[in-house]
């Protein structure tokens, strides 16, 4: 079988938010050449953002995802109000805390049920495996929209969400609004702990590797909205010591930029989250994950649907907190005129770090933008991890297996391609 | 009689309008119990050039292959719906359309310019084949996509209705903007769809939506300049989300120009 020359070559990767392909050659039974191609066209925001008003920025920096527009809003008001000058109040800091644990629980909850389960457990889609599954699909979408609900919340919508300005919030919700969303969320929290528990008992690979998890953190809180960047290998720097740490580069098959740390791929995403911050979650939530018989910090990958459901349960936690405390304020936002400089923002996207860099002149003009989202941070670590684990999977395996096998990788990183596109064409060269 | 059939196909966007399908929780359970899901890569179903009644399409056209495959898809589709902004006007990325500069964006962006292919401009899936049914807004709402696959389906002409923001408004009786804060509300040229969700949270609307029927933007635009608007600021409000739709796109670029 390893004598022949294959060219397998699926038109479309499914369940990816985007467009991309995989390249894999085999000879004489090792891989030879493997690259994810990942080929969305390329929007260039970075570019017509220059000369827009900082006021425009959230809502254009939103258009990158529709899946997390809302990690897009965070980093960018983030980084805009330091420049300004605009320290954002308590009541700010935890009404944006809790809009992004809308925007988790609905990633994470889409994620979950309508991407990756089906690979585990043999469906070529949520629908068929709702055909066998109805209660644990049905289960799925109402916590995918329960996230939603957060969002619109604060936002008036879940994609695009309007709310959001520099400084805060365009208004405060009522009273009634938060009890009613509280009570929503809260008879969804047995249906969170059901489902780690589902998760952990799903036929997972074994798939243990090296890599360094890349996270923010020592914000004194599970790391969503601040923090500093830090690593399972001692990293541990300011937001705006980004660029000396980590180098984007330009891989030929790509229109998404690699980012590799001191030359070493790395992971970022719920994962490297949960494996860097387990004393941060809500006592609850780690009491869960203790029970559902998964040993954290892990290194088998594939242990990140996992974490993704644990963070589903730890941001629903957060919500209900947030809500039973919730007041409306006077001033949901803060102004300021606007100065030149350079600001920063980081944020915990549903995948993972989101880094911003703005330079604005005195008029409050963008002069330049930079946006490293997370996918492009886990590009190099996907390639890594394909190379492993199809050695491992076995490189005799029929080439179907070895496509479905490769797909199940790639999606297990939720990779937004949109953030970057959908073709996963697989052709494999086997010689 | 054999089950509709549908499809859904990206081209460059943000993945948001599909996400009317995918936010639609039971309703998304109900459709495909309905309707054969032939191609929505997202979610799984595969089948790109399959023959469908319905291909909605999400996303604008930016590269030569797009225009291939959007031939293709017409093709195999007895009727095409676009999905929102992108597919009906070009998106937010056709602000890169007509900017001398812009050539030179890719090599500024990317260390391998020549591994990029881009066409100059981010075009509306209109300039390249007939559509059928244009569905506007950044994001569509779910409601918007399943009434126009309810009506298709049963033979008749989708409400796609086209006046403005304004109208919503008054429906739900929230204080307008515009008189009670003198704030640059593009409400009164913009479609409705979004259920006036910016003027509901206190602030103007920015014209998600793009251009009402028959939309008086020549007034609009000397009523934001009479307001206090730089005339910059005035053309900014014009050339956003939907910078190519007209009238937007002329006042906009007239404004643009008398600025330079």
């Amino acid at each position: 079988m390893t004598n022949r020359t294959v060219n397998l070559n699926v038109p479309v990767l499914a369940r990816v938010e985007g467009e991309g392909a995989l390249d894999l050659s085999i000879v004489n039974g090792e891989i030879s050449e493997l690259g994810l191609r990942i080929f969305e066209p390329p929007r260039l925001f970075e570019k017509f953002l220059e000369g827009r008003h900082y006021m425009e920025v959230p809502d254009m920096v939103a258009r990158i995802c529709g899946i997390c527009p809302v990690a897009y809003q965070m980093s960018a008001v983030q980084a805009l109000e330091s420049i300004l000058g605009i320290e954002p109040t308590p009541w700010i800091r935890d009404m944006r805390r809790l809009f992004y644990c809308g925007e988790w629980i609905e990633s994470h909850g889409l994620h979950i049920h309508l991407l990756a389960a089906p690979d585990f457990l043999g469906f070529a889609n949520a629908i068929d495996m709702a055909g066998q599954h109805p209660d644990i699909v049905r289960r799925g979408l109402r916590i995918q929209e329960a996230g939603n609900a957060i969002i619109r919340f604060l936002g008036g919508r879940s994609v695009h969400p309007v709310g959001v300005r520099v400084g805060g919030f365009w208004h405060a919700p009522s009273r009634s609004a938060a009890a009613a969303l509280r009570e929503e969320l809260q008879a969804l929290l047995p249906e969170a702990e059901a489902l780690v528990l589902w998760t952990a008992a799903l036929p997972l690979p074994n798939e243990t590797q090296d890599f360094e998890c890349v996270s923010l953190g020592r914000a004194g809180e599970y790391p969503i909205t601040r923090g500093r960047i830090v690593s399972s290998r001692g990293l541990d720097i300011d937001i705006a010591e980004f660029d000396s740490e980590f180098k984007e580069s330009h891989a030929p098959h790509s229109t998404a930029l690699h980012c590799h740390h001191r030359g070493q791929d790395y992971l970022v995403g719920p994962l490297a989250r949960l494996n860097l911050n387990l004393d941060l979650l809500p006592a609850s939530t780690r009491k869960l994950a203790q029970a559902c018989g998964m040993h954290f910090p892990s290194s088998n990958i594939f242990h990140s649907i996992v974490a993704r459901a644990l963070e589903i349960h730890a941001a629903l936690v957060e919500s209900i907190r947030l809500l039973e405390a919730y007041a409306p304020t006077d001033t949901p936002y803060l102004e300021a005129a606007p100065r030149a400089g350079v600001g920063f923002g980081a944020s915990e996207a549903p995948r993972g770090i989101l880094w911003h860099r703005y330079e604005l002149d005195d008029s409050g003009s963008i002069v330049s933008a930079r946006i490293v989202p997370p996918t492009s941070q886990n590009q190099a670590r996907i390639e890594a991890d394909l190379r492993t684990s199809l050695n491992h999977f076995g490189l005799d395996q029929p080439e179907e297996k070895i496509r479905h096998h490769a797909e199940t990788v790639i999606r297990n990183y939720d990779p937004c391609i949109s953030c970057a596109t959908h073709f996963l064409k697989l052709s494999i060269d086997r010689t | 009689m054999s089950r509709p059939r549908i499809a859904v196909h990206k081209f460059a966007s943000c993945d948001g309008c599909q996400l009317a399908f995918l936010n639609a929780g039971e309703s998304l359970v109900t459709l495909a119990q309905r309707v054969d899901i032939l191609h929505f890569a997202e979610a799984g179903w595969i089948d790109q050039f399959a023959e469908v009644d319905i291909a909605f399409v999400e996303g604008s056209i930016s590269t030569e292959h797009d225009i291939e495959r959007i031939r293709a898809v017409r093709a195999s589709a007895r009727y095409l719906v676009t999905l929102g902004v992108c597919a009906t006007a070009g998106g937010l990325q056709a602000l890169r359309n007509g900017v001398k500069e812009s050539a030179s964006w890719v090599a500024d962006i990317y260390a391998s310019p020549q591994y990029i292919e881009c066409l100059p401009e981010s075009r509306p899936i209109s300039a390249h084949v007939k559509v059928d049914l244009e569905i506007w807004g950044c994001p569509v709402t779910t409601e918007q996509v399943l009434g126009a696959t309810a009506s298709l389906l049963n033979g008749v002409t989708p409400a796609n209705p086209g006046e403005p923001v304004c109208v919503e408004c008054k429906r739900r009786g929230y204080t307008c903007v515009a008189v009670t804060q003198n704030a640059p509300c593009m409400g009164p040229v913009t479609r409705t769809g979004c259920g006036a969700l910016c003027p509901g949270v206190g602030r103007a609307c920015y014209g998600c939506f793009g251009p009402a029927e028959l939309p008086n933007a020549a007034a609009m635009a000397e009523h934001f300049e009479q307001s206090g608007l730089s005339r910059r600021d005035v053309a900014r409000r014009f050339l956003f989300i939907t910078s190519t739709a007209q009238p937007f796109a002329d006042i906009g670029q007239r404004y643009k120009e008398q600025d330079d």
